[in-house]
């Protein structure tokens, strides 16, 4: 048989259709799938829609005002949420950057020396206290570390920190403080694991690389690895963040819930989501709904940005790095 | 040689203090895990899972209508919840180049950090407020809305772990489109998919802000999903901040049954996968 | 092949895309009846290519398309009437690597493409899973244990597990796509005895890397090179005489 010469390539319009029939049935099991696939993008649109008119009426009495006013008060029909946002970024700030040199710590000593045997227990470890409920690190919270914080270490540091005005002032136990540490406790095994998902994606020519150039194995880790993985890293923390800014439960039962701004850290003070926890239960008129869905939104639009950031930092490097960036 | 040893030191004094860093991460879980037992097992009692409360003061009784409040509210989370969920993770796994596949993965990923409270208060607008009254399938709306992005996400990862020549094996033999991803691919990974359906329940049957604008609580037992209905993770709460003694032990109590049910679902769904795959190696 | 004997399968201007890529570059052939037909020739030639082409598997890969003609009995099997599933049955395919369906037994592996169509009562169904067993050599190494999962089986006899699987349904056409490459020599062997037997009652197209199995098993050998059909003649032939200089460089291993 003799050989052929290959053809020139019909244009697009000529290009036969596809093929492979699809039956009715190959149909409709993909019209199903689209539907639920589709569930999810509206379910967010429908978020978005739902909050935006529940806020309405505290969104036009308000405006922008909203966000900078400090009087918060329901029998006057005045709201203003700067107390419980300068709260929720407070206690977010302060929890982070108690749990990321930790979080960092642990994931590295993971990925890069814990022995084969340890890993496993502390992996697991990890997990579990990821699993355990915001309320339960409440109630622990109130009644084991609070008494400890109150009697113990919070009057060490206004003691050997007094001369800042953060560390001033009466001690009561609820307090911005107090908050800030459960919270730092409770997103630690989040970025942990976050984070060692980014270091395994990291090459391992990357090490050796470092380690062949006489590197010592944490300068291995200092030069090589971590600059690899830094735009992974942040992302962990910026998620670390996102988790920080929503935690409701355990904030409101150790932060005082009460709307002022002070300087000292062992004062009370009150979050965005906390307020939400505790007032909506009682809210009366209208106006205090809105306002508080108002503040929903606002929580909302910053932990949709925030999380959409550090997904696309995340995506970037486990991309980069060839792995199928495993999820979270 | 002196410059190398100071840099093995360093190194070494980094790896110190990173073990010290995982000491005082493991130390919570502990800390948290003894507490719970402690100061939680003592109250619990045949009469804890099946009594309804008494009045305040007094001691005994128990949480039934919680923990048949959490059972329902979260059922009725998961029989809305996993099937979008799973659905959607399919078609993302099915038809990966599709912009809608893209779309759902991206939205869902952004949708797992959005906080709990925020879908609370979206479950309140749309069901609560017209209705005039608290409501149990309100609740069970914010949690299934909770669970689909993590179901589909978990789903979709565990159908790409199937291999593509199962696949086309199955079609190879005549197995149309559908049938293919029902009966080969989907039933091949659903050992981890529900694995990853549990993860999820259990994630969302601790969570409390939502239920709080919901459901919120009811001292009687109800199984009336349009009215007020108590749970597990409410109770803790409940008692928790509550006036009594009697009540923080019972908060305690309550909360050593709500961890239990999480990791016991945690870790039963992960044994559950792990013995799966250990005998497909074959 | 003699003039009156109808090809139970043939190609005419076959061009498979991947996109704008032509892997197979208008390819004319016809494959008689109850034989074995070797397709051979370097990595990446197209032989595959051509060979899912057959059974319309092709399209099942990205961007993938084809113009031309592929009939099965005097029928187009590339036009909008025919089914593909239909024709998936009757052009049955075994693959490199084995791939018994996991959550399966053997016995329900081997039954999966006789319960499309309707169902079948239990006797009969019993019936052609001890044929096709038999058939594959597969039979007294698995009776005891039908109910159990398939890939417990070693690599071997998960890959005449697939082959039975494959002939259960009867197709007319067989479609081997280097059925042997993960294969021990052993297992190796005992493929190319099955396909020596089934070829009395199938038509069998092989796409092999190994140039000895095909002057082993194979009645005709077509040699593909970049996509294009060099030379396609009776095995003995090609490999003894080959006509063509590409052809003969390939089969004395100067290259591929």
């Amino acid at each position: 048989m003799a050989t052929s010469v290959a053809p020139t390539i019909p244009d697009r319009a000529a290009r036969p259709r596809s093929l492979a029939g699809t039956s009715r049935r190959d149909q409709l099991f993909r019209a199903i799938l689209t539907a639920c696939a589709l569930a999810i993008p509206i379910l967010l649109v429908m978020l978005l829609v739902v909050l935006v008119r529940g806020a309405d009426p505290a969104i036009r009495k308000f405006g922008f005002h909203f966000i900078v006013d400090s009087v918060w008060d329901p029998i006057a029909g005045k709201f203003g949420a700067f107390p419980l946002i300068v709260g929720t970024l407070l206690t977010s700030l302060i929890a982070l950057i108690v749990a990321v040199p930790l979080s960092l710590g642990v994931a590295i000593y993971l990925t890069e020396f814990a022995p084969e045997i340890v890993r496993k227990p502390i992996a697991m470890t990890i997990e579990l206290l990821a699993a355990i409920p915001s309320v339960v690190y409440g109630l622990w919270g109130v009644f084991v570390l609070m008494p400890i914080l109150r009697t113990a270490v919070f009057p060490f540091l206004r003691t050997v920190l007094g001369f800042l005005p953060f560390f001033q002032g009466v001690i009561y136990g609820p307090s911005v403080l107090a908050a800030s540490m459960i919270l730092a406790i409770m997103i630690m095994p989040f970025i942990m694991s976050v984070s060692r998902e980014v270091l395994l994606a990291v090459p391992n020519s990357q090490r050796e690389a470092a380690l062949a150039l006489g590197a010592t194995r944490w300068e291995a880790v200092r030069t090589a690895i971590v600059p690899y993985a830094r735009s992974g890293i942040l992302g962990a923390v910026i998620l670390g963040l996102g988790r920080a800014l929503g935690e409701t439960m355990a904030v409101t039962m150790l932060i005082g819930n009460r709307h002022e701004i002070v300087a000292s850290l062992f004062a009370p003070g009150y979050t965005m989501a906390a307020v939400i926890a505790n007032e909506f239960a009682e809210a009366q008129d209208r106006l205090h709904f809105a306002a508080m869905t108002y503040v929903a939104l606002v929580l909302f639009l910053v932990t949709v940005l925030i999380n959409a950031a550090a997904r696309l930092m995340i995506w970037r490097v486990s991309r980069g790095a060839g792995s199928g960036g495993k999820e979270l | 040689m002196n410059r190398r040893t100071i840099r093995r030191a360093r190194s070494n004094i980094m790896v110190g203090l990173m073990i010290g860093a995982v000491i005082v991460a493991v130390l919570p879980l502990l800390f948290i895990l003894g507490s719970l037992i402690l100061r939680g097992a003592s109250s619990l009692s045949v009469a804890f899972f099946t009594r309804m409360p008494v009045p305040a003061g007094e001691t005994g009784g128990g949480v039934l209508h919680a923990i048949v409040g959490t059972l329902l509210i979260v059922g009725v989370a998961a029989l809305m919840g996993v099937p979008i969920g799973m659905g959607a993770g399919l078609h993302a796994a099915e038809y990966p180049g599709s912009k809608l596949s893209w779309t759902a993965r991206f939205v869902a990923d952004v949708m797992n950090g959005t906080p709990s409270i925020v879908v609370g208060v979206f479950a309140y607008t749309l069901v609560v407020a017209p209705q005039k009254h608290y409501s149990a399938f309100a609740g069970s709306l914010a949690l299934a809305v909770l669970m689909v992005p993590m179901i589909m996400r978990s789903t979709e990862e565990l159908i790409k772990l199937v291999p593509n020549s199962l696949r086309e094996a199955a079609l190879a033999l005549g197995y149309a489109r559908w049938r293919t991803s029902l009966t080969i691919v989907l039933r091949t990974a659903l050992p981890g998919i529900v694995t990853g359906s549990l993860l999820a329940i259990a994630r969302v049957a601790g969570e409390t802000a939502p239920l709080l604008l919901t459901a919120l609580g009811n001292q009687y037992f109800s199984v009336d999903l349009n009215g007020p209905m108590e749970t597990l993770p409410h109770v803790v709460y409940k008692y928790a901040t509550g006036p009594y003694e009697e009540w923080h032990q019972f908060a305690w109590a309550a909360a050593l049954v709500l961890i239990m049910v999480v990791l016991v679902l945690s870790i039963a769904a992960r044994i559950a996968t792990r013995q799966r795959f250990g005998g497909a190696r074959g | 092949m003699a003039d009156d004997i109808q090809p139970r399968m043939r190609t005419r201007n076959l061009t498979a895309y991947y996109g704008t890529n032509a892997a197979v570059k208008a390819v004319t052939l016809q494959f008689a009846p109850n034989q074995v037909h070797a397709l051979i020739g370097p990595s990446g030639c197209g032989k595959s290519t051509f060979l899912r082409s057959l059974n319309r598997m092709h399209e099942m890969s990205v961007g993938g398309w084809i113009t031309g003609q592929v009939h099965l009995d005097n029928e187009n099997v590339y036009t909008p009437e025919v089914s593909v599933i239909q024709l998936r049955r009757r052009v049955g395919m075994v693959f490199q690597k084995p791939t018994p369906f996991p959550t399966k037994s053997i016995y329900d592996n081997v039954a999966a493409g006789l319960m499309l169509d309707g169902k079948r009562p239990r006797a009969e169904l019993d019936e052609i899973v001890e044929r096709s067993l038999r058939r594959a050599a597969l039979w007294d190494e698995v009776k005891d244990r039908l109910k159990t999962s398939a890939i417990a089986l070693s690599g071997g006899q998960q890959q005449r597990l697939c082959l039975a699987r494959t002939i259960a349904p009867e197709p007319e056409v067989i479609l081997l796509d280097e059925p042997t490459a993960s294969l021990d020599p052993q297992g190796t062997q005992r493929i190319e005895e099955l396909v020596f037997e089934l070829k009395r009652d199938f038509t069998i197209i092989i796409v092999t890397h190994n140039m000895q199995q095909a002057a082993r098993t194979s009645d005709t050998t077509t040699f593909f090179y970049l996509g294009a059909m060099i030379e396609h003649g009776p095995t003995s032939q090609i490999f003894t005489t080959p006509q063509n200089e590409q052809t003969e460089a390939y089969i004395t291993g100067r290259f591929g």
